[in-house]
C-alpha cells in the first residue's frame, strides 16, 4: 500500500486532468455559448415556408452570429411559420429589419438573416418582424426551372 | 411441444428472477446511499477508491481515446473528402465523441477495467468471511467498503469520458490535420461553430455521470450479492461486464431519445 | 480453572432456540450458558450447526424461537445500533481467520481501534503492537495477510478479536487446519487471553483433545440439539455412547456413517441407480 501523500498527490493529479479535459472540450471543441448568458431579447417572425430550419439554428446578419433561433410554431389561424428568434441584446435591430431563411453553401445548414432597415425605433422583447422571406425549397426551384425550360420549348444547343 | 414449454417457463423464470433482481438492487442502493453520509465524512476512504477506479484507468482511457480519434480522422476524412467538405473533419470527429462515443467507449472499458476489479474485490472479501468479519465488529460493511467504491466509480467516470473525448478530438486533429494536412483553422471554427456546450458537451458529461452510476451500481451489487466461492466470484465479475454493458446501450438509448429529439 | 460463580447472572443463555435455513431445520431447541470467566466449547460433527449458533449469539442471525440473551438483554429486541454498540465488546474469531487481505497485520490489528475510538496514532501503535506481543508476532507487524501461514494468521485474527479487550470471545473452529504445534500455541493463548482480559469465551470446535485440556465446560451438539454436556473430567468419565464414539473418533456409533438412503438392495430390485 502506496503511502497516503502519494494516493491524494495521484488522486488530485488524476481530477485536475479530468477537470482540464473537460475545460478543453468546453472552450477549445464547444463555443460555450451555454455559459456566457448574454442577455437577450426575443422577437418573432412569421415565415411562408421555413424549409428545413432547426431549433439552435443561428441568427447572422452580415454573416455574424447575433442569436439563435429559439422556438418554431405553427400558427393555424393564419397557416404560416412563427419563428421566435433569440437575439443579444447588444445588438438591437430596427423594426424595418428583414429576416430572410437562408442556407450556408449548397447543401449546408439552414439559418435566418436578419437585413437592417432605415427606421429609427428599434425592435423590442416581444415584437414581430414585419418583413420576411421564406426558404428556398430546392424541389420548387428545381421544378420551376424544369417547367419553364419546357414552355420555351426545346432549347437550342447553342444556348 | 414440452420443448417450447420448457423453453417459455426459462423465459419466465428469467423474466421474475431479472425484476427480483433488479428491485433487489434498488433496495441496496437506496441502503448503499443511507450510509454513504457516514463515510464520505471520511473523504479519504473515497480517494483511494478514486485512485483504483479512477487513476489505474487513465492509461487505457487515455491511449483507448486516442485511437478511436485516429480512426475517426481517417475515415470521416475518407467520406468527407468525396463531398468537398473536408473542413468539417472536426465536427464529425468532436460531436461523434462528445455526444456517443465518449461517453459509451469509456463507459464500457471502465466497467470491464474498474467494475470488474470493484466486484471482485467485494466478491472475494465477502468469500473469505471478511465483510461478515467487519460486521461483528460493529463496522458496517456497505458503509465501509461497499459505500467508498460506489463513490470513487460514480467520480472518475465522468472525468475519464471527459478525458476520452479530449483525447478523442487530439487524435483526430493529429490524422486531420497534422498528417492529411485540412487546414487547422477551419478544422476547429468548423467544430466551434457546430458543438454547442449546453447541448453536445454537458448532454455527454451527463450521459457519463448516469453510465458512472449505473456501473458503479452494478459492480458493487453483484460483488456484495455473488455466491461466496470461488466460482460465484467468477461469475458475479462476467455478470457485472455483461450487465454494465447492456445497461449502458439501453440508457444510452434511452438519454439519446430524449435529449436529441430532433426538431 | 474457574469454576461458575454461584448466584451470578451469566454472561450468555439461550433457551430453548431454534433455528432453520429456510425449511431446513439446523437447530431444534438448544439450552446453553456461559458464565462470566469461563471458556465453553461447543462439539459436534460439520455441518451440525455450530457457526449457527456462534452467529445467533453475536446477533447476525435471529433465532425462530427461543430467546438468546446477552448480559441479560434478549437480543431479538435490539436496534441495529444496539448490537452494534454490544459487539463493540465481542470479538469473533472467523474460520480462516477472515483478515482483511488489502491491509498489512499491523492495520488489521489496528482497524477495529480505529474504526471505535479517536486515539492518537502513537497510542494506536502502541496498543497494536501489545496486542501483535500477546500472541507472539510483534515481529511480523510489517506483513501482508498473505505472507503469513495458517497459524500466524489465525494468531493475528486472534489479537484483531480482543483488540478492544472484549467480554466475550468466539471462536469458530480456532484449530481447524492446524499442525500439532500451533494447534498447542493457539489453544494455550485462547486460554491465556482469556483468564488475561478477564473475559469469557466460547469456541466452536470438534478438536475434542485440545478443547479438552483448556476448556470449563463443554456441549455436546448433534442433529441441532444438546446430546451432552459437562466439565472435562466428567466428559471423559462419560459412558455416553455419542460422547464415547465422538472422544474416541470411533467410524460409526449414534452418529450413523451413511447419509440416510434407502436400503441399497431395494433399489438393485427396482433397477435404479
Amino acid at each position: 500500500m502506496m503511502s497516503r501523500t502519494t494516493l491524494d498527490l495521484w488522486v488530485g493529479f488524476f481530477v485536475a486532468l479530468g477537470l482540464a479535459a473537460l475545460v478543453f472540450l468546453a472552450m477549445k471543441v464547444g463555443n460555450f455559448s451555454g455559459l456566457n448568458n448574454a442577455p437577450t431579447y426575443v422577437v418573432e417572425a412569421p415565415f411562408d415556408n421555413i424549409g428545413g430550419l432547426k431549433v439552435r439554428a443561428p441568427v447572422k446578419s452580415a454573416g455574424v452570429v447575433v442569436g439563435r433561433v429559439a422556438g418554431i410554431r405553427f400558427d393555424a389561424e393564419r397557416y404560416r411559420a412563427v419563428v421566435r428568434l433569440e437575439l443579444e441584446r447588444q445588438y438591437p435591430f430596427p423594426r424595418e429589419t428583414i429576416a430572410t431563411i437562408l442556407t450556408s453553401g449548397l447543401l449546408g445548414e439552414q439559418y435566418v438573416g436578419l437585413e437592417a432597415g432605415g427606421d429609427v425605433e428599434m425592435l423590442a422583447n416581444g415584437d414581430a418582424v414585419a418583413i420576411t422571406q421564406s426558404a428556398v425549397v430546392l424541389e420548387k426551384l428545381i421544378s420551376q426551372f424544369l417547367f419553364d425550360r419546357a414552355a420555351e420549348g426545346p432549347a437550342p444547343a447553342s444556348k | 411441444m414440452s420443448g417450447l414449454l420448457a423453453a417459455l417457463r426459462r423465459i419466465g423464470a428469467m423474466t421474475v428472477d431479472g425484476v427480483w433482481r433488479l428491485g433487489f438492487a434498488m433496495r441496496f442502493l437506496v441502503a448503499v446511499l443511507m450510509y454513504s453520509g457516514q463515510s464520505l465524512r471520511r473523504i479519504h476512504l473515497t480517494l483511494r477508491e478514486i485512485y483504483f477506479s479512477g487513476v489505474l484507468s487513465l492509461l487505457i482511457i487515455v491511449v483507448s481515446g486516442l485511437f478511436v480519434g485516429l480512426v475517426l480522422g481517417l475515415q470521416g476524412y475518407e467520406t468527407l473528402q468525396r463531398y468537398g467538405s473536408s473542413e468539417a473533419l472536426g465536427v464529425l470527429v468532436a460531436l461523434s465523441l462528445t455526444r456517443e462515443l465518449g461517453p459509451v467507449v469509456a463507459g464500457l472499458l471502465f466497467a470491464s477495467r474498474a467494475g470488474s476489479a470493484v466486484t471482485a474485490e467485494i466478491g472475494l472479501m465477502k468469500a473469505t468471511e471478511q465483510l461478515k468479519a467487519m460486521d461483528m465488529m460493529a463496522v458496517n460493511p456497505i458503509a465501509r467498503v461497499v459505500a467508498p467504491r460506489f463513490w470513487g466509480g460514480v467520480i472518475s467516470m465522468p472525468l475519464l469520458a471527459a478525458m476520452f473525448s479530449a483525447m478523442g478530438v487530439f487524435g483526430g486533429w493529429l490524422i486531420g490535420v497534422v498528417v492529411i494536412g485540412v487546414d487547422d483553422g477551419a478544422f476547429w471554427s468548423q467544430m466551434q461553430a457546430a458543438v454547442d456546450f449546453r447541448y453536445d458537451v454537458m448532454n455527454g458529461v451527463i450521459k457519463s455521470v448516469v453510465f458512472g452510476i449505473a456501473v458503479s451500481l452494478i459492480a458493487v451489487f453483484e460483488g456484495y450479492d455473488c455466491n461466496p466461492t470461488a466460482e460465484g466470484v467468477s461469475r458475479a465479475i462476467t455478470r457485472t461486464v455483461v450487465t454494465s454493458a447492456l445497461a449502458i446501450l439501453a440508457l444510452d438509448f434511452v438519454l439519446t431519445s430524449f435529449m436529441f429529439r430532433g426538431q | 480453572m474457574s469454576t461458575p460463580p454461584a448466584g451470578q447472572a451469566p454472561l450468555v443463555s439461550l433457551r430453548d432456540v431454534r433455528f432453520a435455513y429456510g425449511e431446513r431445520e439446523v437447530l431444534r431447541g438448544i439450552d446453553l450458558t456461559v458464565h462470566r470467566g469461563q471458556v465453553v466449547a461447543i462439539m459436534g460433527g460439520s455441518g451440525c450447526g455450530k457457526t449457527t449458533l456462534l452467529r445467533l449469539i453475536g446477533g447476525q442471525l435471529r433465532a425462530s424461537s427461543g430467546a438468546v440473551e446477552v448480559e441479560g438483554r434478549e437480543l431479538a429486541h435490539m436496534r441495529r445500533a444496539e448490537l452494534y454498540a454490544l459487539r463493540r465488546r465481542m470479538g469473533m474469531l472467523f474460520q480462516f481467520g477472515a483478515l482483511f487481505t488489502d491491509m498489512t497485520v499491523f492495520d488489521n490489528v489496528a482497524f477495529p481501534l480505529r474504526e471505535h475510538t479517536e486515539l492518537p496514532p502513537s497510542m494506536i501503535r502502541d496498543l497494536v503492537m501489545m496486542k501483535l506481543q500477546a500472541v507472539g508476532l510483534r515481529g511480523a507487524h510489517a506483513l501482508k495477510p498473505a505472507e503469513l501461514s495458517g497459524g500466524m494468521a489465525r494468531r493475528v485474527a486472534l489479537a484483531r478479536a480482543v483488540a478492544l479487550d472484549p467480554m466475550l470471545i468466539m471462536y469458530d473452529e480456532p484449530f481447524a487446519g492446524l499442525d500439532p504445534i500451533s494447534l498447542g500455541v493457539v489453544g494455550q493463548l485462547i486460554r491465556r487471553l482469556n483468564d488475561a482480559l478477564g473475559a469469557s469465551s466460547i469456541m466452536v470446535t470438534h478438536d475434542v483433545h485440545e478443547s479438552l485440556l483448556i476448556v470449563d465446560y463443554i456441549y455436546f451438539v448433534s442433529e441441532g440439539r444438546i446430546v451432552a454436556q459437562g466439565t472435562p473430567d466428567e466428559i471423559r468419565a462419560s459412558t455416553d455412547p455419542f460422547v464415547h464414539q465422538f472422544v474416541h473418533a470411533e467410524a460409526d456409533g449414534p452418529v450413523a456413517f451413511h447419509y440416510p438412503a434407502p436400503a441399497i438392495d431395494t433399489l438393485l430390485q427396482e433397477g435404479r441407480r
